[in-house]
């Protein structure tokens, strides 16, 4: 068994030995990697983040205050998530609108990026709170709340449901919804749905008026406040005590569900795992459990309520998923752990990358003892723009993140650019203008000759031309110069005027271009009909040995209707200059195209007479 | 990891090698059969075959590009002692209608009196220059001083390594401060004679190769070597495939005085070592950043080995004969959702410091192992014809195939991870 690595990180290999004789035909694999970078779906996912990615390097000069600081950074992590949602949204509805038309495989596929874009979102979401926001005790709490709350948006579609029926109290969600709230600490909503209920129970109305002023009194911490910790603590206390008495001398017998939130709100471990079906996830077991028994928990606790609860939970019941032990990873401030986690458990590096060149960026590796940090960010972008750089449109992209890649980025960037197929002269510029902008000569010069090169294979001598010269490679527009004289040999024309008119000092990279170059110019004078000048330069081309030996006689043959003309246009001295030319050429090739030669002789003979005379009457 | 495509290769005997083009979009295979053929990808992503021609009178061993900046060329060697070079030439329409293309033979290096074994280019800062080795031991370096002219080729150095060579690679880097190296392998299988690797180095002085140092650890039969591109390092990363993978880095240590003319000598460290094939590893190659290193051995599965952030290389990857990934039983990479395996997850990883890189691979079960040893048999009409076209490398294997097979049963990720 054999194989190859390809430009595209793709491997290719081939089977060298088969099962016995049932095919003689071996094949040839293609295996590719990343299968991520080709899904449809996280292209906007790529495009839009990069934009991101891009705002976040160039922060450092915009932002001066540290608090300020912190604001922008965590803009730039809502933003990263917005993306994800947006993502995840549009997946979503086109999977609605187009359910009967996409194939079933597709569905699935889509099914299991948006399940997995949730887990990403979920993760990332935790870690702004808990690593970006850094929330002190207090507001530590609220910010777990929002969490679980945007992650557990079905109770508002169920709520829904309920409060648009048309006895919104006897619906049979009712109950569930209510509780929900209530496990969600969403007392205001609670309060306002069992208002509906109290009014279609005019026979408990003391009990519910009851609830209603427990729920009331529930005191909430206000970060923005005058109230200290300690201060709400005490208040929360006596509320907690209140409702404990409330359950104590069973104020609610009367009505379980009552009862039942009063359990919930005292914080009874047993109620709330009974309700587990509402809770979902041992994280909003977490988080309920929190609110109603500690709600001043402090960041260094929450490992241990986290893994409490995810035992209680669980309950052995079923075993930790990869999800539950990044989440927890996260509550024990592990960020080292979450990140090795997700890139063994994802798919694609998109996540890791951008989450730890984020959390780079507040200087949180360095203060969590990870030296190594700007080692890691550095080692992730690299493997999820390396992972770009195989999609045929999306390795534009990773240039801007190997160009965030202060150690590797420029010689990974020198690799991989190099290895673009240059399928149009549009991309080959493309390609062309990133390298030249990051001064990459080598790269320059090679894009530059692979495409003369190919031109010049499909005879497109203009171009490859052209492209010889951005390469400055004299010995490849040598050649080229020669196709071009020679072309003119046999065809009486040029082709590509316009480049070979417009070379300036272009043409100074090779002899044979400075020729190409001056002889064009002398056909130009020529039908201009400035013949002085043109001959003055035919001369000039052979006299300075700067036409090819093999073309003088071309020249010459230029030479006879100048000599032709009426008026004279080569002086004596010339002519005789001429001459002297015309007999280098015969010595050495020894009779050839003798008529030539004779018609040659002749007529130079002829412009010497005419001249000789009309230089002798001028001076007389 | 995936299989995105399988193609036919329409080849009548083993293909013996793949080798991609500098851009991805161009293969060529080359196989027993005596010939070579060329793929081309279409815009839809497709292979088609649009050359094949016999390019030898044995079996062809290996298959290689030039530099598109020197045009499409191609070169090959065999087991009828020759290498050829072949340039693509512009057909004529209908040719190019039928989607096919005519290569036309340039040269054919006739300097070897034995099996020429591998064929490489040299970087091409260097120019057009094309290498050959020789199961007598004889290195070749031919140049072509006019890149217009691929008829004309000046053999310009014969290094002889006194050992039967098998494999060569040129150090990628043009960095001024690295003079060009070539490293090569032996698959002599005579164990007393010391290192199967020697690395040459051009010196400027003498304009002569000299060897440069010699990797004396390596004293099994060497396969295949591969040097990873440079990044821009003072040292050489070099990949050797023998009986297991090994990873050497070669450090240059600064010459004492300016003037000495000596050959560099390097600081050898091993910077890995892995024995899961557990037998004889056939090939090494290194992604273009190499970031990754492929090896494929005798117990018929591809193995991609990879470094993280703290240069510890972990296994992350194994894909079998058919090519596809061996990752559980689902073939696809655990994602979050995903059940099962996350005691693996949580304990195997949790335990080990460092990443080991994206999926995780439980153990194989063992008991298709056997049946997975049937897979690898041979067949039948390979015996036969081992006598002539076939160097007694093959025979070997078969040998080797047949009694190395309980060892295959259990695959020791479980120690690696």
């Amino acid at each position: 068994m054999g194989f190859v690595w390809g430009p595209g990180d793709l491997l290719a290999y081939e089977t060298q030995y088969k099962p016995t004789g049932i095919c003689h035909c071996p094949f040839v694999h293609v295996v590719r990697k990343d299968e991520d970078i080709y899904s449809p779906i996280l292209r906007k996912l790529f495009n839009e983040s990069h934009h991101i990615f891009v705002g976040l390097q160039n922060m450092k000069d915009d932002v001066p205050s540290k608090n300020k600081k912190h604001q922008y950074v965590t803009h730039v992590s809502k933003n990263y998530r917005s993306v994800i949602r947006a993502c995840m949204e549009e997946t979503h509805s086109q999977l609605k609108t187009a359910s009967d038309i996409i194939p079933r495989w597709f569905e699935c596929m889509f099914i299991r990026q948006v399940s997995i874009l949730l887990a990403v979102e979920l993760i990332w979401n935790l870690c702004e709170v808990l690593f970006i926001e850094a929330a002190p005790a207090g507001s530590l709490l609220l910010h777990l709340l929002d969490w679980v709350r945007l992650h557990k948006a079905d109770v508002d579609e169920k709520a829904q449901e309920v409060l648009q029926s048309e006895c919104p109290a006897e619906h049979q969600a009712y109950w569930d919804v209510t509780v929900c709230y209530i496990l969600q600490g969403r007392i205001d909503e609670a309060r306002q749905i069992l208002l509906k209920q109290a009014s279609q129970q005019p026979a408990a109305r003391v009990t519910f008026k009851l609830m209603d002023s427990l729920l009331m009194k529930m005191p909430i911490y206000n970060p923005g406040g005058t109230q200290t910790l300690t201060e709400f603590d005490v208040k929360w206390r006596r509320w907690h005590q209140e409702c404990d008495r409330c359950l104590q001398d069973n104020s609610f017998a009367s009505h379980p569900h009552l009862e039942l939130i009063c359990k919930i709100l005292v914080g009874d471990e047993d109620t709330l795992l009974e309700q587990r079906e509402h809770l979902s996830t041992w994280y909003h077991f977490l988080v309920t459990r929190l609110l109603y028994c500690h709600p001043t928990v402090k960041p260094t606790e929450l490992h241990y309520y986290a893994q409490a609860s995810m035992d209680m939970f669980l309950d052995g019941r079923s075993a930790p998923e990869p999800l539950d032990s990044i989440l927890l990873a996260a509550f024990e401030f592990d960020i080292h752990q979450v990140i090795k986690d997700c890139s063994i458990a994802l798919n694609n590096w998109w996540f890791v990358a951008h989450l730890t060149d984020l959390l780079d960026h507040c200087k949180l590796l360095q203060s969590h003892n990870l030296h190594f940090g700007s080692n890691l960010r550095e080692f992730l972008l690299l493997e999820y723009a390396s992972g770009l750089f195989t999609h045929h449109s999306l390795w534009q992209l990773a240039v801007d993140y190997f160009d965030h890649c202060p150690e590797f980025g420029r010689v990974y960037l020198e690799l991989q650019i190099e290895r673009v197929p240059l399928d149009t002269e549009r991309k080959a510029l493309k390609v062309l203008r990133i390298c030249e902008q990051r001064q990459m000569a080598e790269q320059v010069r090679s894009i530059c000759k692979i495409m003369a090169k190919k031109a010049l294979r499909n005879n497109r001598l203009g171009s490859a031309l052209s492209w010889s010269i951005r390469a400055k490679d004299a010995a490849f527009a040598t050649l080229i110069s020669e196709r071009f004289l020679q072309d003119y040999c046999t065809h009486g024309t040029f082709s590509d005027l316009d480049l070979i008119d417009n070379l300036g000092s272009a043409m100074l990279l090779s002899d044979r271009l400075t020729f190409l170059g001056k002889y064009r110019e002398f056909h130009k004078l020529y039908a201009e009909k400035q013949f002085a000048e043109a001959a003055r330069l035919l001369l000039s081309l052979m006299t300075a040995k700067i036409a090819p030996r093999s073309f003088w006689m071309t020249l010459l043959t230029d030479a006879l209707p100048l000599l032709e003309q009426k008026q004279v246009i080569f002086s004596a001295d010339q002519t005789y200059e001429l001459m002297h030319c015309l007999e280098e050429l015969t010595t050495e090739h020894s009779q050839q195209l003798t008529t030539k030669i004779e018609l040659l002789r002749l007529a130079l003979a002829r412009n010497l007479a005419l001249a000789i005379v009309k230089e002798g009457t001028l001076e007389a | 990891m995936f299989v995105a495509r399988s193609i036919a290769a329409d080849h009548k005997d083993l293909i013996h090698d793949v080798s991609y083009d500098f851009h991805g979009r161009r293969m060529a295979t080359c196989s027993s059969d005596q010939s070579v053929k060329v793929w081309d990808k279409s815009e839809s992503g497709e292979w088609h075959c649009t050359a094949s021609w016999k390019t030898h009178s044995g079996s062809v061993w290996r298959v290689t590009w030039a530099h598109p900046e020197f045009g499409q060329v191609l070169a090959s060697c065999s087991f009828d002692r020759t290498a050829a070079v072949w340039e693509e030439i512009v057909g004529e329409s209908n040719d190019k209608q039928r989607g096919q293309s005519h290569w036309i033979k340039r040269t054919t290096l006739v300097d070897s009196r034995t099996s020429v074994t591998d064929v490489k280019f040299a970087p091409k800062h260097m120019g057009l220059m094309l290498t050959t080795c020789s199961a007598d031991g004889v290195v070749r370096i031919y140049e072509a001083p006019d890149v217009m002219n691929l008829s004309q080729w000046s053999l310009q150095h014969e290094i002889s390594s006194k050992l039967s060579c098998s494999c060569i690679s040129w150090n990628p880097s043009s960095s001024r401060a690295h003079p060009p190296m070539i490293a090569v392998g032996s698959d002599d299988s005579c164990v007393t004679y010391g290192g199967k690797v020697q690395i040459y180095e051009y010196n400027e002085n003498t304009r002569k190769y000299a060897k440069a140092e010699t990797l004396m650890t390596v004293t099994d039969p060497v396969h295949d070597l591969a040097f990873a591109p440079n990044l821009g390092r003072s040292f050489h990363v070099l990949a050797v495939a023998t009986k297991d993978v090994r990873i050497f880095k070669l450090m240059p240590m600064r010459k004492e005085t300016a003037t000495s003319s000596g050959p560099t000598k390097f600081e050898v460290q091993i910077m890995a070592q892995f024995d899961h094939h557990n037998s004889q590893v056939w090939r090494v190659s290194w992604n273009i950043t190499s970031t990754l290193l492929a090896s494929s051995g005798d117990d018929g599965c591809v193995r991609l080995w990879k470094a993280n952030y703290m240069d510890n290389w972990k296994c992350t990857g194994i894909l079998k004969g058919d090519g596809s990934p061996v990752i559980g039983s689902s073939g696809q990479p655990v994602a979050l959702s995903a059940a099962g395996g996350s005691s693996a997850l949580a304990s195997q990883n949790a335990l080990n410091g460092v990443m080991a890189g994206r999926y995780f691979f439980p153990p194989l079960d063992p008991p298709w192992a056997g049946s997975r040893y049937a897979h690898l048999l041979p067949p039948p009409s390979l015996i036969e014809q081992t006598c002539e076209s076939e160097s007694s490398r093959s025979q070997q294997t078969l040998l080797r195939r047949r009694f190395s097979g309980p060892a295959l049963h259990s695959l020791p990720e479980k120690e690696g991870v």
